[in-house]
């Protein structure tokens, strides 16, 4: 028996962060996935099941192949991490202000 | 903390780039030295409680930049620049990648373009960060989830501290 798994759980695991972003961009076969990853197809699909059971994977039969796909309304984790940088950045930015702003000072 | 001066950030998952515009109230010779500097580069490049040490920089085309992100448990993320082209006062570009303490790069890594220009005495300074991997983009990203997050706002209340208590303390 299993419980179903939380986001937080899946986005722990910095590989199914990387799965997460790379089917963002593009629906993948479990194939072309594994090639991304200096692992196996078994250790990918552990992850794909993972990030199906939360919900931030569906996947999809196109002929004989399995696509994998972004649950659209789970992606805003996705873009909580993309605002992450940006704080990083803006932090960053605010830094180089004060810099600028102290050595314009030594210089007059 | 309000100011007026421009910021803009985009990323287009599927081209795996990032845009950002950020806009300094500094000539543009300043701004210059700030991106090119390794004493101006490790005041501001570290996310507060973190601090960038430089251990070593060679501002020119070819040359490598090795530094650390210390973190207040004294822990040390490398990283190690490469120099592809510079336009001196107008662009550089470069290839950044996470390393070990012994100067490996942990590759995929990815390109950065900083393009400089003046405007009514404040400087504009447009960045692309092209990854060739979007794992590598997560990872990037993922940095700044784990740590990021919680350093910004202690860093934001030291800024403001700092302002009302005026700037020398440094």
């Amino acid at each position: 028996m299993e419980t179903r798994r939380d986001v937080f759980q899946a986005i722990a695991d910095p590989t199914r962060r990387a799965i997460l972003l790379l089917i963002a961009a593009q629906a993948m076969t479990p194939n072309a996935l594994a090639e991304e990853f200096q692992t196996s197809r078994q250790a990918v699909s552990k992850h794909i099941k993972i990030l199906t059971e939360c919900e931030l994977v569906k996947q999809e039969q196109r002929g004989r192949e399995i696509y994998y796909h972004i649950h659209a309304t789970k992606m805003k984790e996705i873009d909580k991490w993309i605002e992450q940088f940006k704080k990083i950045l803006e932090t960053q930015f605010n830094q180089l202000d004060e810099v600028l702003s102290t050595l314009k000072k030594l210089k007059k | 903390m309000t100011n007026n001066l421009q910021f803009d950030f985009t990323v287009d998952k599927a081209a795996k780039t990032v845009h950002i515009t950020r806009e300094f109230d500094a000539d543009l010779s300043l701004v210059w030295d700030a991106f090119t500097k390794a004493e101006i580069l490790d005041q501001w490049v570290a996310p507060k409680p973190f601090v960038a040490k430089t251990k070593f920089m060679d501002f020119k085309v070819g040359g490598r930049r090795f530094y650390a992100m210390v973190g207040p448990d004294g822990q040390e993320g490398w990283l190690l620049q490469k120099y592809i082209s510079i336009t001196p006062k107008t662009n550089f570009k470069m290839f950044n990648a996470f390393a070990d303490k012994d100067e490996n790069p942990q590759l995929p890594g990815s390109d950065w373009d900083y393009t400089f220009s003046e405007q009514d005495g404040k400087t504009i300074v447009r960045i692309t960060i092209y990854n060739e991997s979007v794992a590598r983009l997560e990872k990037m990203i993922e940095m700044g989830f784990t740590e990021g997050y919680k350093m910004s706002m202690i860093n934001l209340e030291n800024l403001l501290a700092s302002r009302s208590s005026g700037l020398s303390k440094r």
